[in-house]
């Protein structure tokens, strides 16, 4: 269960790297906690510490325009390799509501819906754009995304508007923050109904 | 009737409730389950005052960040220890299986399940673990999921999904002496790409591939997700039944009969439809290994270093100027003759039997190069006694391996098992991203019988030019 995402308005910033990995979003040795919280520091560890632990200038999250950005403006197939959700907690921990990329990968695509952050995908040429244009804005471009209207646009006035689609399911779990357990529970008798209607010794034996 | 592929095929058997938005209620088979990506999800049962639906249809284990050491002293690590005790105090309070730190059974997750006879042929597999595509071999649909999904899986039995596209990768001919699955899967994925398979099920076919044992056919279908997709799947036949047969959970006697039935319907039928298909001639393919810091970034072990300038994209070009800065290779540079620091011989997809007894065979008779440090760690407790029993551990000792238990170790580096900051590493793996095997750390993927050549030489070499001695 999730806050709910219908409409969000923030602030960008551009990460310019094709198939970011989770590894990269949250580093192994940041995955023994118990919690789902307390990943937000360790967000792109690697990248944003050097190795004496001092922040990295260069790193695109570091720089003064970048704060306060609830919005990630990415490349494409972010989020590929582990499946860990930490990677979602700690972009969620960290402040993004939204990411945008031409392409996602599959398992951090659909982790994405069940924390409410909006996985957004627009074309090569959209998400290029953008990024051009909130480069150029200097830490105060800001964008909307309409998740009913499935639509970003920009505050500026610049004319950036750019369709997006979800599929149903996922759109409406992000719509109402809906607790994706209990709705399947709704479904109970039909999963108890399915079980019986198996042949009996299929797969599994009892140990 | 329409032809129907193999994947279609468990899915349809599969389907509990389509949702009026798209999506299938898919049921599971078998839940496996691990320290790190649980403990959230039971936290989430409990908060929500959930049971577990199908406890027995749950299997546990701890892997990814087990000490390989000493197994008689206690982990040194507190926090690893508390995810331990979590996942152990988990496992009781909602009676799940466990195999532990002192179970004879304990392993990575992805090598007990077909050791024990957990996975089957047309069963759903899930894991919260991107590498459960490991598990297709047998020809289930198995996926790695995230820990929401674990926590939905564990109250419910099923995963919400929608139907992925299918891919066939048809590898036609045979392979050369000297080359392997591992070599077959990381030439598939230098071609297509790492998001070339994203949102679609790859059935792996072809002479090359039906001529494959079982855990070669694990090393293939474990790499599926380095090529984006949702899962890698091989059709069941009789190396498939011959591997099961008698393992202690595999369904027995009347029962066993039944399922081969069952089983053998599974196949693609003739003429069904793929979304995609990709045809490759095994009998052209190299040793492979990885030179940037993703595993599409691969070449033969005869090519170079390619330049950014060799791709077509301002995307590709990039990423492949920063791999080179992170790797430290200049292009141009002959990959064969590169020094290395470290070898790794181990994970989920080059840590069982034939993997250990394929590194053996090199390692025999030879000395690990002065100033290399190498690992061995078995991919289970089991693979690790079997490999007691053949003498591998004192093949591997002699030549100057360190020889330790199961877990996932430097594939991922979350317990001891580490690259120090700039250390080049031959590794069995499956993941060269930065950092991946710790910080700074620089990893190529290859073979088996490459890391362990690569550990005596010193250097990366091409193991065809070696001979290759019996155990």
């Amino acid at each position: 269960m999730s806050e709910p995402f219908i409409r969000h308005t923030g602030k960008c910033v551009v990460l310019p790297r094709a198939h970011v990995d989770t590894d990269q979003i949250i580093p192994k040795q940041f995955l023994k906690r118990i919690e789902r919280t307390g990943f937000g520091p360790a967000l792109f560890h690697d990248w944003r510490f050097r190795s004496d632990g001092s922040a990295n200038p260069e790193f695109e999250l570091n720089r003064p325009e970048a704060s306060g950005a609830t919005i990630l403006i990415a490349g494409a197939n972010f989020g590929c390799g582990s499946s860990r959700e930490h990677a979602v907690w700690a972009l969620a921990e960290y402040g993004f509501r939204a990411i945008v990329a031409p392409s996602f990968a599959d398992i951090f695509y659909a982790n994405c819906c069940q924390n409410g952050v909006a996985p957004v995908r627009l074309s090569g040429d959209d998400s290029d754009e953008l990024a051009r244009r909130c480069r150029a804005g200097r830490g105060a471009y800001r964008l909307t995304i309409d998740l009913e209207a499935q639509r970003v646009t920009d505050d500026a006035g610049g004319g950036f508007s750019a369709a997006f689609t979800m599929e149903p399911y996922r759109r409406e779990m992000l719509l109402r923050g809906l607790d994706e357990i209990g709705r399947t529970l709704l479904e109970e008798p039909r999963i108890a109904e399915f079980e019986q209607g198996r042949e009996a010794g299929f797969g599994m034996r009892e140990a | 009737m329409t032809p129907r592929t193999l994947f279609d095929k468990v899915w349809d058997a599969h389907v509990v409730h389509r949702f009026p938005e798209g999506p299938a209620l898919l049921y599971v088979d078998l839940h496996l389950v691990h320290e790190v990506t649980s403990p959230q999800a039971f936290e989430g049962l409990r908060r929500a005052g959930r049971r577990v639906r199908r406890p027995e249809r749950t299997v546990a284990t701890v892997d990814h960040n087990v000490p390989t050491g000493d197994r008689s002293l206690p982990p040194d690590d507190p926090i690893a220890a508390k995810q331990l005790d979590a996942l152990a105090g988990n496992a009781r309070a909602f009676g799940i299986d466990l195999f532990d730190l002192s179970s004879p059974q304990q392993g990575i997750v992805h090598v007990i399940g077909p050791e024990l006879g957990l996975t089957q042929p047309g069963m759903v597999v899930v894991c919260g673990d991107s590498h459960t595509s490991t598990h297709g071999a047998f020809g289930a649909f198995a996926l790695g999921i995230g820990t929401s999904e674990v926590e939905h899986v564990l109250a419910t039995q099923c995963l919400v999904l929608s139907k992925p596209r299918t891919m066939e990768a048809r590898f036609t001919g045979q392979r050369a002496p000297g080359v392997t699955a591992k070599d077959l899967i990381l030439a598939l994925i230098g071609r297509i790409g790492a998001a070339g398979a994203t949102g679609h099920v790859i059935e792996y076919t072809g002479e090359a591939i039906v001529s494959l044992s079982m855990e070669e056919r694990m090393t293939v279908c474990n790499m599926s997700i380095e090529a984006g997709a949702r899962a890698g799947m091989i059709a069941p036949d009789e190396t498939t039944y011959a591997y099961l047969a008698g393992r202690p959970r595999a369904p027995a006697d009347a029962a066993w009969a039944r399922a081969v039935l069952a089983w053998r319907r599974l196949p693609s039928d003739a003429g069904a439809a793929y979304d995609t298909q990709v045809s490759f001639d095994a009998g052209a393919v190299e040793p492979q290994v990885t030179w940037g810091t993703s595993p599409a970034m691969v070449t033969a072990i005869s090519g170079r270093v390619p330049s950014p300038a060799d791709f077509a994209s301002e995307d590709e070009r990039q990423a492949v100027a920063r791999a080179l800065a992170y790797m430290a290779l200049t292009p141009g540079t002959p990959l064969e003759g590169l020094p290395i620091d470290r070898v790794f011989l181990g994970s989920c997809t080059n840590a069982r039997i034939e993997d250990l007894r394929a590194a053996a065979r090199v390692a025999r008779g030879r000395r690990v190069a002065a100033g290399v440090r190498a690992l061995v760690v078995p991919g289970s407790q089991q693979v690790k006694a079997q490999a007691e029993r053949e003498g591998l551990d004192r093949v591997f000792r002699a030549a100057g391996f360190e020889w330790r238990n199961a877990g996932c170790s430097m594939c991922l580096g979350m317990n001891a098992d580490v690259l120090g900051r700039g250390e080049r590493c031959a590794s069995t793996s499956n993941r060269n991203f930065e950092g991946r095997q710790g910080a700074g750390g620089r990893t190529h993927l290859m073979s088996p019988a490459m890391a362990a050549a690569a550990a005596v030489a010193g250097r990366l070499v091409d193991v065809r030019a070696w001979e290759v001695r019996d155990l």
